[in-house]
């Protein structure tokens, strides 16, 4: 079960937007915003509130990639894939990544909840390339070594 | 409030009343690509500087008696490469300079600010030339900016300054001189061609729509900008997001719409914020809204943000997400000019159409038909990337050949790479080589090679990129991003996709390729979207251009480029081999072997190609051979 204070949330963010089918996308959005995930409980309610059936709301938040019924991370890295930041080798920062924090292409977010690792297909700093996104921050010129040092950082400053 | 053309005259007078004001402005570029190099920063640095300064004023006021100086965040400056990019804009000229750190910025105030002096070092250099002036900078010189005239120029996200550069003039035109018909005549004789990626005639989508029974009608603003390796409409709507919202008003007048949509990717968030800010503004003064300086046209401004989905890109996708559905594309006809979103007459054009719509309405079809080529007329943004010495954003009329903007613009290959192609419009392009770098880029010339002009990625590539990897590589985009509605796409995709990683892995055999050739053809006439039907082409392009390529890495196990792992053949090198054993110890399937103190030995029928003993050797012994 989740606290009451999701659908108080939830109600506010529904307010927000109007209670009309088409609201379903941008208040998935603002959910996910607030918890980092899209609890399911929360997207059947939302459904309720907003006239659609259940199982639109879940064809429709399994269809975009950027929503997910998992808790993500505090940090989500989102190493850019695009062509450009390919062709300047993202892939051995996103080893260097996922090898630093034990994580692979089948587990994406650290056991104590501080990081999850994504891939996206583009950050549009392609004059930077290599790139990566972390939160809304946008890296630059990314190497193995500057990711492995900027996740110390990162970790560091949950320490202090 | 704005309510009438006079008050939008009056305001404009006063806006450039202060803009006049300055002595001196300090431009730091707030584009996402000098954002992520520190220019945040560094325009903090510069307002604790000039707030600390006796005597120098940041805002304008009517009995300040002293210096003033504004700091401002501009759209994108173009060389993205060199951020943190700062102009200083004075009286009788303006410098740009480079890579800007924190601690120049004392040094520039100093010496550009309140001095006169120019700081060498921190100038653009090119080829042991140093420049001053931003439009003296070849990269930029050669250069036509219609859609980006504004991005570096002043605050992006202040509409003053946009109204006193003379914002909202073309919108005033439209809405008090022209009728709807003279607009939409307007726009069609200019030639204007979707920047999309299709190179529809925008003129002729507002006629039909403008000739539709239905009443209710909609403007959406396609900004989901999904190939990677572009972020030309990421820029604009960044950096001059006015413009933007211009071009959509006169299009919302000229069809009789009052509702507008624009749809941001989500992987943008800098667009959004600044697109929100400029709303907020424009309805604060009531140039969004109803009765719209004092007429009788209403409309509203809408912001859709994506979800991550690269086929919400395409027309009736991109509406059915809005409406709250899965994106979707569906069969046509009806067009998205008849039934587009929620089923009603739709104008939907890109942003940068949208961007050169107030130029157009300004100067005239006739000027607008003076640039670019017969068939293709006006400019072409295009994200300048890869390989090559100056990556950036760039604005130049079509018909300008690759070589101009490989070797003039962008400077030439990067660290005296040599040039092997040119990856040009994404995943639903392909590629260009030497033998078409003075092919002139326009819609129709670079279709003929195989190719599109797209919405205008251009990736370079020299000596060290596989192209059956990059093929691979798009294959498993479009894969990744089919949306599953129709088979061929669905389907064939994940079969290309299948063949490709197999050769890639050293598996393939020589009939992988016709049945690649075969597939590749199938899904192009048989898809049911323009994405699904594009998805082939890198793939077929590639095939054309660069078989050897796929032949050598099918018959001789061999990667030219060195890139794709399972071709590598890890030798160890007797000279600098000391046999410490190290290797041996780190390789995971025991295919190194020899005696300590004596050279080591890499069995290739065992070797995975992981590379663990090259990272680990203390002699750099480990090499992979040709």
């Amino acid at each position: 079960m989740l606290d009451q204070s999701y659908y108080q949330k939830a109600d506010e963010i529904i307010a927000s937007h109007g209670r009309k089918s088409s609201s379903l996308i941008p208040i998935m959005q603002d959910i996910q915003e607030e918890y980092r995930y899209l609890p399911g409980e929360l997207l059947t309610y939302v459904a309720g509130q907003i006239g659609v059936t259940e199982a639109k709301a879940y064809s429709v938040a399994t269809f975009y990639e950027n929503f997910s019924f998992e808790a993500k991370g505090k940090y989500v890295i989102k190493v850019c894939d695009g062509t450009a930041c390919h062709v300047r080798k993202s892939m051995p920062v996103l080893d260097a990544i996922n090898k630093k924090l034990g994580l692979s292409k089948n587990r994406k977010t650290t056991s104590d909840m501080l990081f999850t690792v994504e891939t996206v297909s583009c950050l549009g700093a392609c004059g930077l390339a290599p790139t990566m996104m972390v939160n809304d921050e946008v890296y630059p010129r990314m190497t193995p070594e500057a990711a492995e040092a900027l996740i110390d950082r990162l970790k560091g400053g949950e320490g202090a | 409030m704005i309510e009438s053309r006079e008050a939008l005259h009056q305001t404009r007078e006063e806006a450039k009343k202060v803009l006049d004001s300055y002595d001196c402005r300090i431009l730091v570029c707030s584009g996402t690509g000098c954002i992520a190099t520190g220019s945040e920063k560094i325009y903090e640095k510069f307002v604790e500087i000039c707030k600390d300064a006796p005597g120098i004023f940041l805002e304008f006021a009517p009995h300040d008696t002293g210096e003033h100086v504004g700091v401002k965040k501009t759209g994108c400056q173009g060389i993205c490469e060199l951020g943190p990019l700062v102009r200083i804009q004075k009286k009788d000229k303006v410098i740009q300079y480079t890579k800007v750190q924190e601690d120049d910025c004392a040094e520039i105030f100093e010496r550009s600010v309140l001095g006169d002096e120019v700081i060498e070092s921190l100038l653009y250099k090119q080829k042991g030339i140093s420049y001053q002036a931003p439009e003296e900078i070849p990269f930029i010189a050669k250069q036509t900016r219609i859609a980006l005239a504004n991005c570096g120029k002043f605050d992006a996200e202040s509409l003053s300054e946009y109204i006193a550069s003379g914002g909202f003039t073309a919108f005033t035109k439209a809405l008090f001189e022209m009728t709807e018909d003279e607009i939409i005549e307007e726009v069609d004789r200019s030639g204007l061609r979707g920047r999309g990626g299709g190179g529809f005639p925008a003129g002729k989508k507002w006629k039909q729509v403008a000739r539709q029974k239905e009443t209710v009608r909609y403007v959406v603003c396609n900004g989901d900008e999904g190939d990677p390796g572009a972020f030309m409409d990421g820029s604009v709507m960044e950096g001059d997001p006015y413009r933007l919202i211009e071009g959509m008003m006169i299009a919302a007048y000229a069809v009789k719409a009052s509702d507008g949509y624009i749809y941001v990717r989500a992987e943008y968030p800098m667009s959004v914020k600044r697109l929100r800010h400029a709303i907020a503004e424009l309805e604060r003064c009531g140039l969004l809204g109803d009765h719209i300086m004092g007429s009788d046209f209403c409309f509203h401004l809408h912001i859709n943000r994506g979800a991550g989905a690269f086929v919400c890109g395409e027309g009736s996708a991109l509406t059915a997400s809005i409406e709250g559905n899965r994106g979707m594309p569906r069969v046509k006809p009806p067009r998205t000019v008849e039934k587009g979103l929620w089923e009603k007459p739709t104008v939907l054009n890109n942003v940068e159409t949208f961007a050169n719509v107030p130029q157009i309405i300004l100067n005239g079809a006739d000027w607008y038909r003076s640039i670019g080529t017969v068939g293709s007329p006006g400019t072409k943004t295009f994200s300048l990337t890869g390989a090559i010495e100056n990556t950036g954003l760039i604005e130049v009329p079509m018909g300008t050949t690759l070589r101009e903007i490989i070797f003039d613009i962008g400077g030439g290959m990067k660290d005296g790479g040599t040039f092997k192609a040119v990856q040009i419009g994404g995943p639903s392009g392909g590629c260009l080589t030497e033998e078409h770098l003075d092919v002139p880029l326009d819609f129709d010339s670079v279709k003929k090679y195989g190719a599109i002009v797209g919405s205008g990625g251009l990736v370079v590539m020299d000596e060290h990129t596989c192209m059956v990897e990059v093929a691979r590589f798009f294959m498993s985009f479009t894969q990744r991003e089919s949306c599953g509605k129709c088979v061929p796409c669905r389907e064939g995709t994940k079969r290309m996709l299948e063949i490709l990683e197999k050769i890639v892995a050293g598996k393939g055999e020589l009939s992988d390729l016709d049945r690649l050739q075969e597939l590749a053809e199938m899904v192009k006439s048989m898809a049911l979207c323009g994405l699904g039907k594009s998805a082939p082409l890198p793939v077929l392009s590639t095939l054309k251009l660069f078989r050897s390529e796929y032949e050598e890495h099918i018959t001789q196990h061999r990667c030219r480029a060195k890139v794709c792992e399972a071709m590598k053949r890890y030798v160890i090198n007797p000279e600098f081999c000391r046999g410490c054993s190290k290797c041996a110890k780190n390789c995971p399937v025991g295919a190194i072997s020899g005696q300590i103190k004596k050279c080591y030995h890499i069995n290739p029928d065992i070797c995975i190609h992981c590379g663990a003993c090259k990272d680990n050797c203390a002699f750099d012994a480990i090499y992979i051979e040709d």
